[in-house]
């Protein structure tokens, strides 16, 4: 016989069952039962932030590092509220994550009571599902099914709040054997014969491109895929959340498509004659203006969330499926149909791709006045660090140029938010990450703008001995709404400037936060400041690298246009081809 | 556009009207009528939602209501192989001098007086959407004082019930 124990001892013991090894947290007064027997857990480590929503990236960048579930954790009302955030990012880049909130006594829920905010109704919309739990032995079965939810299927973020009574009150532990969620029930295998079709098809394009999204990392079907572009000798791109699923350096990659795009993967989508489309989604920054989107292809369209297919492209082939799975038995679909005879000739695409590859390159200039180029820092950095490195980045100009200019190389090395583009993501993820990758030198990519944000979790990086580095792209601006404000309107930059090469002193504030703090001015210092940092592991460093703040993102795709007319630099379109469209 | 039914069995269980309704709302989709009620299976509910979309549109909000946890099975009811009823409560003035004509049409469409005052009659009124829509119509001339309506239920013609039909995961939702 089990003796009876409390809701918020079982809360731990459901979360050391669910294999939990850290949780980012904030204590306060409904959550505070759990936060006792939390202190005697053997096996969860609880890392203290400044700011829930750091624990909540902090659990992103866990997971997008590691792939496995983030864990964090806030009180109730204001607690949870700041958790909103980082809650809507996961579930917009369908990162697995457990939010674990207090909620006021069940007595006093509608009651607007001290700190009583509704939770479960204000995340409904942002979560692949919540609970609101109010009885101590419901607790087991609440965790058990949120770990469930959050890691299968199409991952996400699932939210458990939880009454401050039933954390107090006394129950028998037990950990459901099993699972009984008769609503939920992913389609992970696809179906042969569309497998057979999808085979057919490829084998047959003059044109086809692989066009992977970040669904490919979250099944971790990297290999998979690398060997089905290998056996095709099919052109691939990798989207925003897909940097790193297949090699930069192989020579089949024609880099990232969408607004900030290369010419070449940007001109790929455009005139392919087939879209194999793999974990990705169709996102408004990919297609540019719909109507204009690769307008002569035909889609097969694989993705474990059938509510994708045919949202904003119809598909010809729709597959629902868990992607690795989808790949594994495209492999020897598509070597039969090889066997007998069935293979297109892909040369003639090939010299349109590397003529459009060798003719508009990704490149910058340097300033001419003697200021730094900030591609320039975010190139140096992807050499020194290298792909066994992790990069989490801001959401801005720093964000694209450190998908552009660093090479990746391997999954679950580039962390960004990219449907939320959530400015503060970086410092707390990248601290998610060091956590979950401990052995990994871990990047943050921020902006002086992001960085502003949520620069408080350095503190927690320090105490806690998370060393992470950290590369200010410090353009003393919202470098991105600038940008904007250049091209769009006539350069008039209201409320760009954030005078950041004064105010804040980064250096000291690093200082401050008890991380190493060195200040970069000149193309002269960066290898040796980069060098420097890679060899502390004591503290976080901080690197304030000043940077030109004319400096912008080409390619580009304005807002509203089509793919076809992106700009490799201002005023620059590239010449398509010679008559083949 | 046209007017869709969907027949939804949903898990009952705290906030999922909520979960749903709101769903509707962040997608843009209106209702057009909504009503909800348990089954023959205890924890289960049944919600019948009447909206007015285009087929894409129908599509992505039948696929998004699946990703719903607690949505158990959809399935569209066709106007021509489903019966859906509407009850509908109206006031309508009617003094000694317009009452007969009003109980005229009223036993016109098989509808029934419930209550009766000096100056109006409420009548309760049961159909299809498009009759109660030509009641209202012949009874505007009298005028109509107050009307309360419980939203479409349909059940699917025939001996198979929705449990009988394709199940929400199948390939048949793509």
């Amino acid at each position: 016989m089990s003796q009876n124990i409390t809701g918020a001892e079982s809360l731990v013991k459901s979360l050391e069952h669910a294999d939990v090894e850290v949780v980012f947290g904030i204590p306060g007064g409904a959550i505070l039962p759990v936060y006792d027997p939390l202190m005697d857990s053997p096996s969860v480590r609880h890392i203290l932030v400044r700011h829930e929503q750091g624990a909540g990236h902090a659990a992103e960048g866990y997971a997008a590092a590691s792939n496995r579930v983030g864990v964090c954790m806030a009180t109730s009302g204001p607690g949870a509220t700041n958790l909103v955030t980082p809650i809507a990012d996961a579930h917009m880049d369908s990162v697995p994550m457990v939010a674990i909130t207090g909620q006021v006594p069940s007595a006093f829920i509608g009651s607007d009571a001290f700190q009583e905010a509704d939770i479960r109704g204000i995340t409904m919309p942002i979560t692949k599902h919540n609970y609101l739990v109010t009885r101590a032995e419901d607790i087991p079965r609440a965790i058990k099914e949120a770990f469930h939810l959050a890691s299968t299927g199409r991952p996400g973020p699932v939210l458990v709040d939880i009454t401050k009574d039933a954390l107090q009150a006394s129950a028998e532990f037990v950990w459901p054997s099993h699972i009984d969620l008769p609503g939920y029930k992913p389609t992970t295998k696809p179906h042969g014969r569309q497998i057979k079709e999808a085979a057919r098809m490829i084998v047959d394009a003059h044109r086809p491109v692989f066009y992977v999204g970040g669904g490919v990392i979250r099944s971790q079907a990297n290999k998979e895929l690398r060997q089905l572009a290998e056996l095709t000798g099919i052109p691939v791109v990798t989207t925003l959340m897909a940097r790193g699923a297949f090699p930069d350096s192989h020579p089949q990659h024609m880099g990232m498509p969408g607004m900030h795009g290369t010419v070449g993967a940007v001109g790929a989508l455009q005139k392919a004659d087939l879209l194999i489309v793999l974990g990705a989604r169709f996102d408004d920054r990919v297609t540019g203006k719909l109507e204009s989107f690769s307008p002569k292809s035909k889609v097969i369209h694989i993705d474990i969330d059938p509510a994708e297919i045919g949202k904003n492209r119809y598909a010809d082939i729709p597959i629902v499926s868990d992607v690795r799975e989808a790949i594994a038995q495209l492999i020897p679909a598509v070597t039969a149909e090889f066997d007998a005879g069935n293979r297109a000739d892909l040369t003639a695409w090939w010299i349109t791709l590397n003529h459009w590859r060798e003719t508009y390159p990704l490149g910058y200039d340097q300033p001419t006045d003697g200021t730094l180029s900030p591609q320039y820092v975010i190139e140096r950095l992807g050499k020194i660090a290298g792909p066994e490195a992790i990069y989490a980045a801001g959401v801005g100009q720093h964000q694209m140029w450190a998908a552009q200019f660093i090479g990746y190389e391997n999954p679950n090395t580039w962390l960004n938010s990219g449907g939320l583009g959530t400015m503060g993501y970086s410092i707390p993820a990248a601290m998610g990450a060091k956590v979950g990758a401990p052995d990994k030198t871990v990047w943050a990519i921020d902006g002086d703008g992001c960085f502003q944000m949520t620069n408080q979790e350095l503190a927690t990086c320090t105490i806690n001995d998370i060393p992470i580095k950290v590369a200010l792209i410090n353009n003393a601006s919202l470098g991105m709404v600038r940008q904007w404000q250049n091209l769009f309107y006539n350069e008039r930059y209201s409320n760009t400037d954030l005078h950041s090469h004064s105010v804040p002193d980064f250096v000291k504030l690093a200082d401050a936060y008890g991380c190493h703090g060195l200040r970069v001015t000149t193309a002269e210092e960066v290898d040796k400041a980069i060098e420097k940092s890679m060899e502390i592991n004591d503290a976080p460093v901080v690197i304030d690298f000043q940077v030109h703040r004319d400096a912008m993102v080409w390619p580009m795709v304005a807002a509203g246009t089509g793919n076809d007319e992106i700009q490799f630099a201002r005023d620059l379109a590239p010449q398509w081809e010679r008559g083949d469209d | 556009m046209a007017r869709h039914t969907l027949s939804i069995l949903v898990q009952d269980q705290p906030g999922v009207l909520a979960r749903i309704s709101a769903l509707f709302s962040r997608r843009g989709y209106n209702i057009e009528s909504l009503a909800v009620g348990t089954t023959e299976t205890e924890g289960v509910s049944r919600m019948t939602v009447v909206v007015n979309v285009d087929q894409h549109a129908l599509e992505q909000v039948t696929k998004q209501l699946n990703k719903l946890i607690n949505v158990l099975k959809i399935v569209e009811l066709d106007d021509n192989t489903a019966i859906a009823r509407e009850l509908m409560l109206i006031k309508v003035k009617a003094d000694d001098h317009s009452r007969t004509k009003v109980l005229e049409l009223v036993e016109l469409f098989r509808a029934k007086v419930v209550d009766v005052s000096g100056d109006a009659v409420t009548i309760e009124a049961t159909g299809s959407i498009d009759k109660l829509e030509a009641f209202l119509n012949v009874l505007a001339p009298h005028g109509i004082k107050e009307i309360v309506q419980s939203g479409v239920v349909a059940l699917a013609r025939g001996g198979r019930s929705i449990a009988d039909r394709s199940n929400k995961n199948s390939e048949r939702s793509i």
